[in-house]
C-alpha cells in the first residue's frame, strides 16, 4: 500500500458521485445562498456603500464601485464553498458518519476518496460562481465572453482552496478547531485580498504582503476575467494558485494518510 | 500457502506506537469455511481483520488474501470482499436503497445488475418496505441488517464481520446468525470477530482465541470444549473452605469467582456425584460446559482494560 498521488485512480469520480447524489437531494436549499448572496451584496454595497464611493479606479479607469466589487464577491465565494466543503463537511463525514471507513472496504484508496473530496468541493465553487453569473449577468455586471473564463477560473481556485481546508481536516482534533484556521487565514484574505478595494491604492510593501495570499491571485483573475481587461499579471496569478494548489494537494494527501491508516 | 486458503497469516505483527496489537499469529482460513477470532477487548481481533481488508498495512509476516499479499493488491482483493465493520457507518445522507445503489458504484457495477441485486438484497435481509427510509429512523437491527446486505452487493468470496451482532437484541441476533449461515451454506467463506462464545459456537466452524496480540488455542469449538474443559460443569453456590480443600485434595480443576465455585468434569466425572452428595447445600448447578468455561479458563477472569 504505497501512498501518495500514484494511489490517485479515476475511482475518485465515484467519490464525487456520492456527492453529487446528496446534492441532487436537496437542490433547492444548495441553490437558494449562491442566488441570495450576490443579491445582499448588491445591496449593501451598491445602495449602501456605493453612495459614498461611487467609483474606484481599476486599471487606469473610473469603474462603479458595484462593478468593481462583484467579480471580488465571486473569487470569496469559490473560496468558501471549497474550503468550508472540505473542512465542516469532510470532517464529518470522516470522522462522524463514517463514510470514508466504509468505501475504503471498496476497491477505491484513500487517495481516490479524498481526490474525489477535493474535487467535490472545487465543483461546489463552480456552481455556486455559475448560478451567481446568472444573478449578477441580470445587473449587467459581467462582460461577455470574457466573463465565460470565469467558470474554468472558479475550478482551478476551487481546487486550490479545497486542497487547504483538506490540510486542516487533516490536522485539526475537534471541529471547533477550524475557527482558528478561519480567523487567522480566511477573514485576513477576505479583507487584504483586494475584494474590496483596489491593490494598487496601497503602499508596496502592503501590496506585496497581498500577493503572498492566494485569494488576492484569485481576485486578479476572475476581476480580469470579468471585466473583459485581461494584462500580462493574469499568467502570474493563473500560475501562483496552481502552484499553491498543487502544494496544498500534495500536502494534504500525505497529512490525511499519516492520520487515517496507522 | 495452498489454493484452497482464502486467509493466509504467517508470523503477522501489528504495532502500535511500539506496542504489538498483534504479535506475530498464524493462522489459515480454508474456502467455504467459517472461521471466528475470539478474544477479550483489546486481544487484537478487530486489528487482524482490519489488516485481512487492506485496512492497515502489517508491520511484519505474510498475509495474502486470495492469494495476494495485502501490500501488493488492496484493490483486487477489496472487490472480492464484503466487510461489516464493527461501528454502524452506512451513510447517512442516503436512504436505504441509495446506500446499496451507491456502494455499488464504488464496486463498478453497473446499474441495472445494481438495481436487480439491491431488491434482490432487501429482500433477503427483510427491508424491502423500508428501501426509501432514511437510514437515521431505522433501528439498530435495521441498521445492521442493511450493512451485511451492503456487504454482500459485490457478491463476495469472503465476508469480514467485525462483531456482527454487538448491541443487537436477541431477536435481531439470531436474525443475522440467520443471515451468516445461509451465506455459508451458499458458499461464502467468512472470517468474523466476536466475543460471544455462543456466537462462535454456533457459526463457526473453526475458531481462534486471541489474548494479548497472541493466538492462546485453536480448534473446533466443540472440541476445545472437551479438550480444555471437559463435558460438564458444576457450579456450586455458597462454598466454604472445606469444599476448596476436598477439590484441591482430588486434584480437580476448578475456579473461583466471588460467589461461586465452578468446578470442571475433565476425566473424572465420578468425583461429581461425590461432590453433589457431600456439598451443594447452598445450591448447586450441573450443567454442560461451554466455548465461555474455555474461553475465561484461558484468558482469566480479570478485566483487561
Amino acid at each position: 500500500m504505497s501512498s501518495g498521488l500514484g494511489n490517485i485512480s479515476w475511482r475518485a469520480v465515484r467519490v464525487w458521485q456520492r456527492n453529487w447524489t446528496v446534492y441532487c437531494a436537496t437542490w433547492l436549499i444548495n441553490f437558494l445562498a449562491p442566488i441570495l448572496e450576490p443579491l445582499l451584496f448588491l445591496l449593501a454595497f451598491g445602495v449602501g456603500l456605493g453612495r459614498l464611493v461611487p467609483s474606484v479606479a481599476y486599471g487606469g479607469l473610473e469603474i462603479p464601485y458595484r462593478v468593481f466589487i462583484m467579480p471580488g464577491i465571486l473569487a470569496v465565494s469559490v473560496m468558501n464553498y471549497a474550503f468550508f466543503e472540505t473542512t465542516y463537511a469532510s470532517f464529518v463525514r470522516i470522522y462522524f458518519q463514517k463514510t470514508y471507513d466504509a468505501i475504503l472496504a471498496t476497491p477505491l484508496l484513500l487517495e481516490d476518496v479524498l481526490a474525489g473530496e477535493i474535487l467535490w468541493g472545487a465543483t461546489k465553487s463552480v456552481l455556486a460562481t455559475a448560478i451567481m453569473m446568472v444573478v449578477v449577468s441580470c445587473f449587467g455586471l459581467l462582460v461577455y465572453p470574457a466573463a465565460l473564463w470565469l467558470i474554468p477560473a472558479a475550478l482551478l481556485g476551487g481546487l486550490a482552496f479545497a486542497s487547504l481546508g483538506m490540510i486542516f481536516t487533516g490536522l485539526v482534533g475537534s471541529i471547533d478547531q477550524f475557527n482558528l484556521p478561519i480567523f487567522l487565514l480566511v477573514t485576513p484574505m477576505y479583507l487584504f485580498g483586494g475584494v474590496f478595494f483596489p491593490l494598487e491604492s496601497l503602499p508596496d510593501w502592503a501590496v506585496n504582503l497581498a500577493k503572498l495570499l492566494p485569494l488576492t491571485h484569485l481576485v486578479i483573475v476572475m476581476r480580469q476575467l470579468a471585466l473583459g481587461r485581461v494584462d500580462a499579471s493574469l499568467a502570474g496569478s493563473l500560475a501562483a494558485l496552481l502552484v499553491f494548489g498543487a502544494a496544498c494537494f500534495v500536502l494534504a494527501l500525505y497529512l490525511l494518510r499519516r492520520r487515517l491508516i496507522k | 500457502m495452498s489454493a484452497a486458503n482464502v486467509v493466509y497469516a504467517e508470523g503477522l505483527t501489528k504495532k502500535f506506537d511500539g506496542l504489538a496489537a498483534v504479535a506475530g499469529i498464524d493462522f489459515q482460513v480454508g474456502r467455504g469455511e467459517c472461521f471466528g477470532l475470539l478474544g477479550p477487548n483489546g486481544a487484537g481481533k478487530t486489528t487482524t481483520v482490519r489488516m485481512a481488508a487492506c485496512f492497515l498495512p502489517p508491520d511484519g509476516g505474510r498475509l495474502e488474501v486470495f492469494g495476494l499479499p495485502v501490500e501488493a493488491h488492496p484493490r483486487r482483493i477489496k472487490a472480492r470482499l464484503g466487510v461489516c465493520s464493527q461501528e454502524d457507518n452506512l451513510d447517512p445522507d442516503l436512504n436505504v436503497l441509495q446506500n446499496l445503489l451507491v456502494y455499488s458504484r464504488y464496486f463498478d457495477i453497473d446499474r441495472r445488475t445494481a438495481r436487480v441485486r439491491a431488491e434482490e438484497l432487501l429482500g433477503f435481509v427483510g427491508l424491502a418496505g423500508r428501501r426509501a427510509s432514511p437510514v437515521l429512523q431505522l433501528s439498530g437491527g435495521m441498521k445492521r441488517r442493511l450493512v451485511i446486505a451492503r456487504s454482500l452487493i459485490n457478491r463476495p468470496e469472503l465476508l469480514i464481520l467485525d462483531e456482527p451482532t454487538t448491541g443487537l437484541d436477541p431477536q435481531a441476533r439470531h436474525q443475522v446468525w440467520d443471515y451468516i449461515l445461509a451465506l455459508k451454506a451458499g458458499g461464502t467463506t467468512s472470517l468474523l470477530t466476536t466475543h460471544y462464545m455462543e456466537e462462535a459456537a454456533a457459526l463457526c466452524d473453526r475458531i481462534i482465541i486471541m489474548d494479548r496480540g497472541r493466538i492462546v488455542i485453536e480448534g473446533r469449538p466443540a472440541e476445545l470444549v472437551r479438550s480444555v474443559v471437559g463435558e460438564r460443569v458444576v457450579e456450586i453456590t455458597g462454598y466454604d473452605e472445606a469444599e476448596e480443600r476436598f477439590l484441591r485434595e482430588r486434584q480437580l480443576y476448578f475456579e473461583k469467582t466471588a460467589r461461586r465455585l465452578l468446578v470442571f468434569s475433565g476425566r473424572s466425572e465420578e468425583s461429581f456425584a461425590e461432590i453433589t452428595g457431600r456439598f451443594c447445600r447452598g445450591g448447586c448447578t450441573l450443567r454442560m460446559a461451554n466455548l465461555e468455561d474455555v474461553f475465561l479458563k484461558l484468558t482469566g477472569r480479570e478485566l483487561k482494560e
